[in-house]
């Protein structure tokens, strides 16, 4: 009940305080929100919104891992950059039989995840290096990394005339189709140039994974154990410095999965447009505005899909439709204080219940 | 979000600069020796000469919708965007049609939703503002074989789409000469924003410029990033310590093709009382009177003649799809003459005038 009343309230908040946003910079708080509320919700905003999400909660998850031994990897960014160039790369030099050749570049792209994520993980395992710092230095290298690879190795020739860097297409056998053939059958047609992702499943596939992994295995026992109390899970004979780097390459390796959604749909290739940048700071959000739990993070990614699927009506609509960075950042403010507060309530509350089930002490009195 | 922003910014300082190409070895001996260098001498407070766009025969477009979608920054960038929104503008003001300009979200991830929202809203001209648009264009185009697109800066192999390309080796070729005639350290340099076949076009002509007056006149190359790490075309602080660099190298002139980086290197000319030379639009007019002075000349290119030539194309049925080329014959390239600093404008004048005649064939490469 509390639990739910948190992110509500930091809903709420956000949304009163953007208002104030709006109206102080004479703007209608009424005509923002209508067009969010009604032209949001319409079926071309509705699959932009899924689009987006697949690739927001893989990332969230990828944070949550972390999180959840009190690791802080701030490297998805990078991860997920040098794993989607290399895994497109792959994926356009070889031709394999459908399901194959996408599981392929699924593979390359969290093998490259789990690679680069592991650096930070031996530094901290071996040189106590902290992670926050290296996975945002390893960030710079990566992004480096990737355009002189790019450029020098895996770009395509370029047409004459145009401008675009990126790899070669990947075929169609190693290429997801829309979903929009296979939901006209449910009755729900598409406009045909508004495509849904198959990406989607994946993201699925990965929620599921780490439910299983985190709260259904022997190493999500010790994972969460380290987390929570490290020097108990030492104790109880838990390595932690093997728990560093194991938790870290599975980060990666989900990490890896995160640009992956426009490479396996139409665009079909690695360009700076089709893997955008960000989408691991994204996933630090949603990761906290979900608690790292697996269904928590399905909703903090939808809502941050819903945000960010919301700018192009309201660009069409001639809103300021940086209100919803605005709003995005405030709720996960809010989000954050609401949750302190519940904690909070909930600790006093418990104290209290154990106050009244003891006896009270006697008082002396002279 | 705080932890975000400081994140942000730690991430932001640990791009530390990567410095490509070409430098020069004689580092040091030849700067500081003001008796041999040019220095801001220009006039300020000059006024914008460029004719308005339009002309009398202009076909009446009586309503027909036409959409533009900006580069990610939109409106404001004093250059590209507000360039393409003049020329659409013009084109509704002279020729009667409605248009709605719309900008893409920060990350750019949205532009094909915004062309999408354009083409079912009745659009029937779409024009995207940069080469960013080709994927997605060419995906679109598809969907929408009755629509007609244009992408500024790109080609898109759709018979609905036409790219609108320019010819920026020739203008680059023309401030190269200023440069040439306006250095007395007989040594400039050159600042690209990100290692692309687009810019290496900028800098293919500025070094045939230089040459055609001056074969001994050395030109310094330097690139912000290497091709695909965008962030050269937005990093003022990146341009500045790069240009300082030149200029403290001994070069006395400097063109920028950086982008918005370009604001850094006007600073370090100011600073180091050194010319620059400036990009796309005549930043002469946009930059403040203390640098109005050090800007030798700018490399203009009319995204706007670009975007109003196109529609004027589109209502007169000439927009069928391949491209169509900016250069100086037909006034999509030219280069600016505010402050009066440029030694001898007869002369570039001349090599136009040779350009458009055919007698000057600028390299590319």
């Amino acid at each position: 009940m509390l639990l739910l009343a948190a992110p509500l309230l930091a809903v709420a908040v956000a949304v009163a305080a953007s208002a104030l946003v709006l109206l102080a910079t004479g703007n209608s708080p009424s005509k923002v929100f209508w067009v969010m509320a009604v032209k949001g919700t319409k079926t071309e905003a509705v699959v932009s919104m899924l689009n987006r999400a697949g690739p927001y909660y893989i990332s969230g998850v990828a944070v949550a891992i972390g999180f959840k031994m009190n690791l802080f990897n701030i490297g998805v960014e990078g991860q997920y950059r040098l794993a989607a160039l290399l895994a497109a790369a792959a994926g356009a030099a070889v031709t394999l039989p459908a399901p194959l050749h996408v599981l392929v570049i699924l593979l390359v792209a969290m093998a490259t995840g789990a690679l680069w994520a592991v650096i930070p993980g031996l530094l901290k395992a071996t040189r106590g290096v902290s992670e926050v710092i290296s996975t945002i230095m390893l960030n710079a290298v990566a992004g480096g990394v990737t355009a002189l690879l790019l450029e020098q190795y895996l770009k395509a020739p370029q047409e004459q005339g145009g401008y675009t860097v990126g790899t070669r297409p990947i075929g169609a056998s190693g290429r997801f189709p829309s979903l929009n053939a296979a939901i006209a059958h449910l009755g729900i047609h598409l406009p045909a140039a508004n495509r849904l992702q198959a990406y989607i499943f994946v993201a699925v596939a990965v929620g599921v994974a780490y439910h299983l992994l985190v709260w259904r295995t022997r190493f999500g026992f010790d994972l969460r154990a380290s987390g929570s109390n490290p020097s108990a899970a030492e104790a109880s004979g838990v390595d932690a410095k093997r728990m560093i780097v194991a938790a870290m390459a599975i980060s990666g390796a989900f990490a890896g999965l995160v640009g992956l959604s426009q490479v396996l749909s139409e665009a079909g290739r690695y360009t700076s447009d089709t893997v955008i940048g960000g989408l691991g700071f994204t996933g630090i959000a949603v990761a906290l505005l979900g608690r790292n739990h697996p269904l928590g993070i399905a909703l903090g990614a939808l809502l941050w899909a819903f945000m960010d699927a919301v700018q192009t009506p309201l660009a069409n609509e001639g809103l300021p439709k940086q209100i919803t960075a605005i709003m995005q950042g405030l709720i996960v403010l809010s989000v954050v204080v609401a949750y302190e507060v519940v904690r909070r309530t909930a600790a006093r509350r418990e104290a209290s219940e154990l106050r009244r089930a003891m006896p009270a002490p006697e008082v002396v009195r002279a | 979000m705080l932890l975000l922003l400081a994140v942000a910014a730690l991430v932001a300082a640990s791009c530390a600069s990567k410095d490509k190409t070409s430098t020069t070895s004689n580092g040091g001996t030849s700067g500081g020796t003001s008796a041999s260098a040019a220095t801001c001498q220009g006039k300020t407070g000059e006024k914008d000469t460029a004719k308005p766009l339009g002309s009398v025969g202009d076909p009446n477009g009586s309503g027909k919708k036409v959409g533009l979608v900006f580069d990610v920054g939109g409106r404001g960038d004093k250059s590209f965007n507000d360039s393409a929104y003049n020329g659409i503008e013009a084109a509704a003001k002279n020729m009667k049609v409605t248009i709605k300009t719309l900008e893409p979200d920060a990350s750019g991830s949205n532009r094909a939703e915004l062309m999408r929202g354009l083409a079912t809203g009745g659009y029937t001209m779409i024009i995207g503002v940069g080469f960013a648009f080709a994927d997605d264009m060419a995906k679109i185009a598809k969907d929408f074989p009755n629509t007609k697109f244009a992408i500024v800066d790109g080609v898109v192999k759709q018979p609905n789409t036409t790219g609108l390309l320019f010819a920026e080796e020739q203008g680059s070729f023309l401030v190269g000469a200023a440069a040439a005639q306006a250095s007395k350290a007989k040594q400039v340099g050159f600042v690209g924003g990100v290692e692309t076949a687009l810019i290496k076009k900028f800098e293919a002509g500025y070094k045939a410029g230089v040459k055609q007056i001056d074969p001994n006149v050395k030109v310094d190359v330097k690139y912000l990033t290497p091709d695909g790490d965008f962030s050269g075309f937005k990093d003022p602080a990146k341009g500045e310590t790069t240009a300082k660099g030149l200029y403290a190298n001994g070069d006395d002139v400097v063109y920028h093709a950086a982008g918005l980086s370009g604001t850094g290197v006007f600073r370090a000319a100011t600073a180091a009382d050194r010319l620059a030379i400036g990009v796309d639009s005549n930043q002469y007019l946009q930059v403040p009177p203390a640098q109005q002075k050090c800007i030798l000349t700018s490399m203009i290119k009319r995204v706007d003649v670009a975007v109003y030539t196109a529609v004027k194309a589109y209502l007169t049925g000439g927009l069928k799809g391949g491209t169509l080329m900016f250069d100086l014959k037909n006034g999509g390239i030219d280069f600016a003459t505010q402050g009066g600093q440029i030694p001898d404008t007869k002369k570039l004048e001349d090599l136009k005038q040779q350009i458009i005649d055919g007698k000057i064939t600028v390299p590319t490469t």
